[in-house]
């Protein structure tokens, strides 16, 4: 029941997820502001004798810790001068330029104070940002990471779902886990998947920072990412590091060959309750440049776990493409958050994605979770397994490289068989126990660890303890590879671990591509307007295409030659010679189109042609009238088949019907589009319809005016649904047509039935 | 080793090294990159060590990184190639030292930076820890957390 006094629409909305996401008011006193904080700083800087003696309003001898971290070691005195005198506005128009190359803006950077920074990127509008941002991110080649976890930290299904996130493209691997002590199985079992069907991908396995380093050392993982800084000295310490405990950090991971990136985000100060009144885009760009004062490569940025609170902030979404854009102009590699997942509304989670999806990102999700929602240890990502197919398609719409490739059901089977396979093997082989088949199996075709019968958690405890107190080490798990015979996953791991030695994947945006490091440094973006940067080659074009069931003709065909046989059994068309206008006025003349029953044999809704006309002759001989059946060969349109059957007909009211079911009911003195009634909607039309639909031109024949039939549609989107069918096989109605082709006289035998001449 | 080049003379043409520049890299024992196959680690002639990063490769990186105008990064990197001489346990500490509030006074980080210059020669990281000490004492870091 409405209830008085309100639009029902709004008790509608509250229905909607999208209702479920609770909206913060703007307040920059209490730190709910995206780029207009109450004390942020205007820029400014003073440097005196080379040192920065005021900066952002600060002397040097009020400096926080971020400050001073920032004026020592990432402003740049040789060019900051030159930098900080240029009008924001200029520096804005710049990053949109596409004759301003980006190795120009990224030594401006150097010499740019964080408010100064946040002043120029908060003038760009949604569109510029995106714009910006495809063209100053540091690879030119996109890519993407995911998440790779689940709900039992089970082993077997780390295994298999790392094999199967490798398949689908994605160039870092990420894992957590439940249970802390799991860590090393966790580890064990990724670095195994991993290294099926693909040659070296990047993996980390996200823990307690020593035993991050140590699960590093032992050979399992090549890279860390969970090295937070923050844009306050009050958060920062609550989050029990410095600025300097966290590059020495940076170093250490360096200093054993393992690829790093820190993590920053809008609204971690906030969360943390240290916001200092300043805006989100202020506080990231301190985070920022702070990062590249480290001499980290790269950044896990734009909101991460703040995401969620980032956007229920007026312009909050803006604002994390904003600081996403100041990571790459500060040339720092960018994976660029759309983790969290920031909304209930699917629809928001879509607009979210797309500015990454087209400008590219060295990682577009710094965690898309691979496995299902409930399986993510990390808490559930913008995109899960479950949309997985949404973002291909996605890719395939805008022919954008978002870093996946879509696999067809044998293979993804294929890989995860062999993942569980290959950890069996592994695990077995180190003494470490022998997986029941029957586990192996439930984990291969489950999607989720609810359907999984495999490790229980005390067992992964115990596993899990056993590597670490073992000591074991990736050279353990290439011996067991070998020893088991699985010589090509020991080479896809080995090929990775020897590119530890040179180092290579430590520098800016490194990924391993093919056995191969692809990094800023070999495939620099170089984006310069149109056709120049990143551009789908013709074999990744065809990749991005390749999603699972697409229409073709062919199928069409196929499809019909099927119906025609069973339709052979059930009504024969004779044709009778040149159908003559009829002198009968209780006639109806009922219009076929030249496919209908000859090449074509079903309607878009599943009723087989015999039903339909069956319908349409029974309605018109409820009310008396006979039904003559004429096939149209001049035309395949709708309005057209009624009307000339129309003109046919001796009661001057006929009907036309193409195969695919759309259908019409006109009259010989009517316009062409001025129909009596239309049944526009051929895959709802059901076969009641139909017979109303004769009855109904019965009554008109008969001169009265029935009310029109109702075909009821509930918001279906018939062209998504249909259309690309709907297109085939009109075509192959209008392959039929010929130019003044006169109507036939049909004779329909129905096979169990009578006769309609 | 072959003749040893001199790592600034190297540039981002030379990357990746394991592929333009396979002849500079060795592993911590001397091995070439190619010596790291299945068989010689099955055989025990390649062990753990010989997949760790050398203070040499970092500092090619480091190089590259520089001349890829990448300062900031090419000085992490040359700090990284102080620590790779260093032990785990020893790195472990100094960072926790370095954490707010573990140091209880600035002699205590002068000291670890003084031991890190003295016994791994590593004089970047020790200055790096030594101005970490006077920023924490200017903003009373060394102060009770736990």
């Amino acid at each position: 029941m409405p209830t008085p006094n309100r639009w029902r629409r709004f008790a509608e909305w509250d229905e909607r997820p999208l209702r479920l996401d609770r909206f913060a008011v703007e307040d920059a006193a209490n730190g709910f502001a995206a780029v207009a904080g109450l004390r942020d700083p205007e820029p400014g800087l003073t440097l005196e004798g080379g040192a920065v003696a005021v900066m952002d309003g600060v002397s040097a001898a009020e400096f926080d810790m971020i400050d001073t971290f920032i004026a020592t070691h990432h402003l740049d005195p040789e060019v900051a001068p030159e930098a900080m005198a240029l009008p924001s506005q200029t520096v804005a128009r710049m990053l949109v330029d596409v004759n301003v190359p980006r190795a120009e803006l990224v030594r401006l950077a150097r010499g740019m104070t964080p408010a100064k920074l946040a002043d120029v990127v908060a003038r760009l509008n949604a569109a510029e940002i995106t714009f910006a941002y495809a063209k100053m991110r540091a690879r030119a080649t996109p890519g993407n990471q995911a998440h790779v976890t689940n709900a039992k930290d089970d082993p077997l299904q780390l295994a298999a779902d790392a094999a199967t996130a490798v398949a689908f493209g994605f160039d870092e691997i990420e894992t957590t886990m439940r249970v802390s002590r799991n860590a090393w199985s966790n580890a064990l079992a990724c670095c195994v998947g991993a290294a099926v069907g693909r040659s070296g991908t990047l993996f980390q396995c996200s823990s307690e920072e020593a035993e991050e380093l140590r699960i590093a050392m032992a050979g399992f993982t090549s890279y860390a990412e969970t090295v937070s800084v923050y844009g306050t000295e009050r958060t920062f310490v609550d989050g029990d590091d410095t600025p300097w405990s966290k590059a020495f950090l940076a170093a250490a991971y360096a200093s054993r060959g393992i690829k790093m990136r820190c993590t920053s985000g809008a609204g971690s100060e906030l969360l943390m309750g240290y916001h200092e009144s300043k805006s989100l885009l202020y506080l990231e760009a301190r985070c920022l440049c702070l990062q590249r004062a480290m001499g980290v490569q790269g950044t896990q940025n734009g909101g991460i776990d703040g995401a969620p609170l980032a956007s229920t902030i007026p312009g909050g979404v803006r604002e994390l493409m904003a600081e996403n854009l100041l990571a790459v102009w500060l040339d720092l590699e960018c994976a660029s958050g759309n983790d969290a997942r920031t909304s209930e509304s699917e629809i928001r989670i879509g607009a979210k994605i797309l500015p990454y999806l087209i400008a590219g990102s060295d990682l577009i999700c710094s965690g898309f979770g691979s496995i299902l929602k409930y399986d993510n240890s990390f808490n559930p990502s913008l995109f899960n397994g479950e949309e997985m197919e949404d973002y291909l398609v996605l890719q395939r719409d805008f022919e954008a490289d978002g870093g996946l490739t879509p696999r067809d059901e044998p293979a993804v089977l294929a890989v995860r068989r062999r993942a569980v396979e290959v950890l069996a093997g592994v695990l077995e082989a180190l003494g470490l126990g022998s997986a029941d088949p029957a586990r192996l199996d439930s984990v291969v075709f489950a999607s989720g660890s609810d359907e999984t019968d495999s490790y229980r958690p005390g067992e992964v405890a115990v596993l899990s303890d056993a590597i670490q107190r073992r000591s074991i080490t990736v050279i353990d798990v290439l011996n067991a590879m070998t020893a088991r015979g699985f010589r090509e996953e020991a080479d896809n791991l080995l090929s990775l671990l020897k590119l530890r030695v040179s180092g290579d994947y430590l520098q800016t945006a490194a990924v391993v591509r093919g056995g191969r490091v692809v990094s800023a440094v070999n495939d620099p973006n170089d984006y310069r307007g149109p056709g120049t940067g990143y551009r789908l080659s013709a074999q990744r074009r065809a990749e991005i295409h390749a999603i699972r069931d697409v229409l073709d003709r062919d199928a069409v065909l196929r499809a019909a030659a099927r119906q025609s046989r069973r339709e052979a059994g059930r009504i024969a068309y004779r044709t009778m010679g040149p159908a003559a206008r009829g002198t009968d006025p209780r006639e109806v003349v009922i219009g076929i189109s030249p496919a209908f029953g000859t090449r074509l044999y079903e309607t878009l809704a599943g009723h087989v042609l015999s039903d339909v006309l069956r319908n349409l002759i029974d309605g018109i001989a409820a009310r008396g009238l006979a039904a003559r059946v004429v096939r149209l060969r001049h035309t395949a349109d709708t309005s057209f088949l009624g009307l000339a059957a129309a003109r046919l007909s001796g009661s001057g009211i006929g009907i036309g019907i193409q195969a695919k079911g759309t259908a019409v009911i006109h009259g010989h003195d009517r316009l062409p589009h001025n129909n009596l009634e239309l049944f526009s909607n051929a895959p709802i039309t059901t076969l009641a319809h139909y017979r109303r639909l004769g009855e109904n031109a019965a009554a008109l024949a008969l001169g009265e005016w029935p009310e029109p039939v109702v075909v009821p549609q509930r918001g279906e989107a018939m062209g998504a649904r249909y259309h690309a069918q709907v297109a085939l096989i009109y075509a192959i109605e209008t392959g039929l047509v010929e130019d003044g082709a006169s109507p036939e006289q049909v004779a329909v035998t129905f096979l169990e039935g009578a006769t309609v001449p | 080793m072959t003749d040893p080049v001199p790592p600034q003379a190297l540039g981002t043409g030379d990357y990746p090294l394991s592929e333009k520049r396979p002849d500079l890299v060795r592993t911590a024992t001397g091995k070439p990159l190619d010596s790291l196959t299945l068989d010689a680690i099955a055989a025990g002639a390649v062990g753990l060590a010989d997949l760790a990063i050398t203070p040499q490769a970092l500092t090619m990186q480091a190089a590259i990184a520089r001349a890829a105008g990448r300062e900031t990064l090419a000085r992490n990197f040359e700090r990284a190639a102080e620590l790779v001489g260093v032990p785990q346990d020893v790195i472990l500490e100094t960072y926790e030292l370095l954490r707010p509030g573990r140091a209880k006074d600035k002699q205590t980080l002068l000291d670890a930076a003084t031991r890190l210059r003295r016994d791994y020669g590593a004089d970047r990281i020790a200055a790096f820890v030594e101005e970490a000490a006077a920023v924490y004492e200017r903003r009373k870091l060394f102060t009770y957390r736990f």
